[in-house]
């Protein structure tokens, strides 16, 4: 197992992993409140930021729309515990298919229709605003007045229902990071991972060559709605209130796609790098800004702006494929 | 009665649809030359609304006497964008290019975030509740001039492309590249011409559209989306399709406003797309993409 897990892994490499993961593990033993809320938004984006990158790095298909299966996650999981009591963790198996299900419907409508390219970001753009104004007008699930979860106050940590101290869903991102990490790995390295980087590379030469395009597509899709829906469960749970002005809104999508991006679109270690980079930053501007005694919203974003287009201009591939190649780490794929 | 609220909501939504249709022709322009799809469209037009707020404050000038100035400013913005941003891009493939607009979408939502705070701005104009009466219609001045406006702005963008020299030498770009090049164009400057005029259609749809709606920030992404929904739906690339994409989905926001609730309009507009995307993706007036 552990040598399947290290196959084709340099060294340096495996050193390296270790000691970052080792140290996110004792990171709650020494970081503050403010600080361990800042990781959990890191392990946070580098969650989604690894399931995005299924569909984008792995497959080719830009998805602008994912806040679309956030939010179907965060909502199915929490509206089931409102009304229901269900907690999250059975919830989930009601909140993966249902946003496995939107991706699934949103693959066939453009895949089958052969839809691709800008028309396919657009696409996925207008379902998750589609869904989002659909929300707003749902009283099941509150509408646009938002869906509250109940708090208790020092009831412990109880992670059957979610409930409890940032620690604890600091333990839970970062697993979920550390499993999607290897999961991706695993995909990569499987026949389906090669079938996507054919149909990423050169999809009509991935036809001629016997590839059903469409299946593999559909199947990349499918296990990113899926994944990302997680991320929506912990967000409902984590934050305990829901808006569909804030959960399906267009700079949700952005906001999940600017890690990999950054760190490097169709890397492993990219999701990762470029959440710990863009967080961090943001976070040390805001509170550096806070410290200043200026207040001003939007400051965040314009960074955010910023970095985006610096990293476009000076670094398309992104941040991970240089660093890689300059402490001697090769990833697969690259 | 009630077949004439239904005419006079189609009018009214009719005539937004045409400020629609010149925003969105802008977009369209800019993607069939330079074949690059501004993503940040409607934050360019927010840009022109609170140039027209702020003008208006300090002057009280007419959002139509306003529309010219802000329209050239526009398209300075908008040459110098595409010749120090994004020209580079032009070779990079399409995710890389929408990528570098959504960047330059994020920066301008938020400084102007920054600049005007999120709190919805308009300008009140003297004939803001004057309506005129013909028939059975009635319709708002505001829109009778803001259709009006638009129809005459996508009208000298129409000839300027059909009879000009310098028009005939963007269509020579967008017909063939390497052509324009053999023959001796300056494909770079033509290219940042076009997206500034892109950007000055744009400047003028916004100032229009100040007539009849407020602007905050936040809208800029809104206008995005609508511009996109609109020339897919007409087809990318043609002008006059975006015209009558505008049309069509002013009408259908005008309607489903009517029918159901104006906070659920755009679920129709994108009911619209979706449809289009399946049936006709090409659009409208579309030509099949080669």
């Amino acid at each position: 197992m552990i040598a399947r897990l290290t196959d084709g892994v340099s060294g340096r490499a495996l050193v390296l992993l270790a000691m970052l993961l080792a140290a996110a593990i004792a990171a709650p033993l020494f970081a503050g409140d403010y600080l361990l809320t800042v990781l959990i938004l890191i392990f946070y984006f580098a969650y989604v930021g690894q399931a995005w990158n299924i569909m984008m790095g792995f497959a080719g298909q830009l998805s602008l729309g994912h806040a679309l299966y956030v939010g179907l996650g965060a909502y199915t999981a929490a509206a089931l515990y409102v009304h229901f009591g269900i907690g999250p963790w059975i919830g989930l198996l009601v909140a993966v298919p249902i946003a496995a299900l939107a991706g699934a419907f949103v693959g066939f409508l453009a895949f089958r229709f052969k839809v691709s390219g800008v028309y396919f970001a657009i696409l996925t753009i207008a379902v998750a605003e589609f869904a989002r104004v659909g929300f707003d007008h749902l009283s099941w699930t509150a509408g646009s007045s938002g869906l509250f979860l109940p708090v208790k106050r020092n009831a412990g940590n109880d992670l059957w229902l979610l409930r409890g101290s940032p620690t604890m869903f600091y333990y839970v991102l970062l697993t979920a990071t550390v499993l999607a990490f290897l999961g991706c790995r695993s995909l990569l390295k499987s026949r389906i991972g090669y079938f996507w980087l054919a149909i990423r590379e050169d999809e009509q030469a991935a036809r001629a060559a016997g590839i059903d395009t469409f299946r593999y597509k559909m199947v990349a899709v499918v296990i990113s709605s899926a994944m990302t829906s997680f991320a929506g469960v912990i967000y409902a749970f984590y934050y305990n209130n829901l808006f569909p002005e804030q959960v399906f809104h267009i700079s949700r999508s952005i906001e999940i796609i600017l890690a990999p991006i950054v760190g490097g679109i169709g890397t492993l270690f990219g999701p990762v790098l470029g959440a710990f980079i863009l967080t961090g930053l943001a976070e040390t501007l805001t509170s550096t800004l806070a410290a200043v005694g200026i207040d001003l919203p939007g400051a965040k974003q314009v960074f955010y702006g910023i970095c985006l287009l610096l990293v476009i201009m000076a670094l398309p591939d992104g941040v991970w494929p240089w660093l890689s190649r300059r402490i001697g780490i090769k990833e697969r794929g690259q | 009665m009630p077949a004439e609220l239904y005419l006079n909501v189609a009018v009214a939504g009719i005539l937004t649809g045409l400020v629609y249709g010149l925003m969105a022709l802008g977009l369209s322009v800019i993607f069939g030359v330079v074949r690059v799809v501004n993503f940040a469209h409607g934050e360019m037009m927010t840009i022109a609304m609170y140039v027209a707020v702020t003008l208006f404050s300090a002057f009280h000038l007419d959002p139509l006497v306003m529309m010219v100035p802000i329209a050239a400013v526009l398209f300075a913005f908008g040459y110098v964008l595409q010749k120090g941003l994004i020209n580079p891009f032009i070779t990079r493939p399409e995710h890389s290019q929408f990528l570098l607009l959504v960047a330059i979408a994020i920066i301008i939502v938020n400084v102007l975030l920054i600049l005007y705070g999120p709190d919805a701005q308009n300008v009140q104009t003297s004939y803001a509740y004057d309506s005129f009466q013909i028939g059975p219609l009635i319709v708002d001045a505001t829109k009778a001039y803001a259709g009006l406006a638009a129809i005459v702005v996508a009208a000298a963008l129409f000839s300027f492309f059909q009879y000009s020299t310098v028009g005939t030498a963007i269509r020579a770009c967008a017909d063939n590249y390497t052509g324009a090049l053999v023959v001796g164009l300056d494909v770079k400057h033509l290219y940042a011409l076009t997206f500034g005029l892109g950007a000055a259609c744009v400047g003028a749809a916004g100032t229009i559209l100040l007539l009849i709606f407020d602007v905050t920030p936040a809208t800029g992404p809104a206008y995005t989306l609508l511009a996109f929904v609109i020339v897919i739906t007409g087809g990318l690339g043609s002008m006059p399709g975006a015209l009558i994409g505008g049309v069509l989905i002013g009408l259908t926001e005008a309607m489903a406003g009517l029918l159901f609730t104006p906070s659920a309009k755009s679920m129709f507009s994108f009911g619209v797309l979706v449809l289009v995307l399946l049936f006709r993706p090409q659009g409208i007036m579309g030509k099949r993409a080669a």
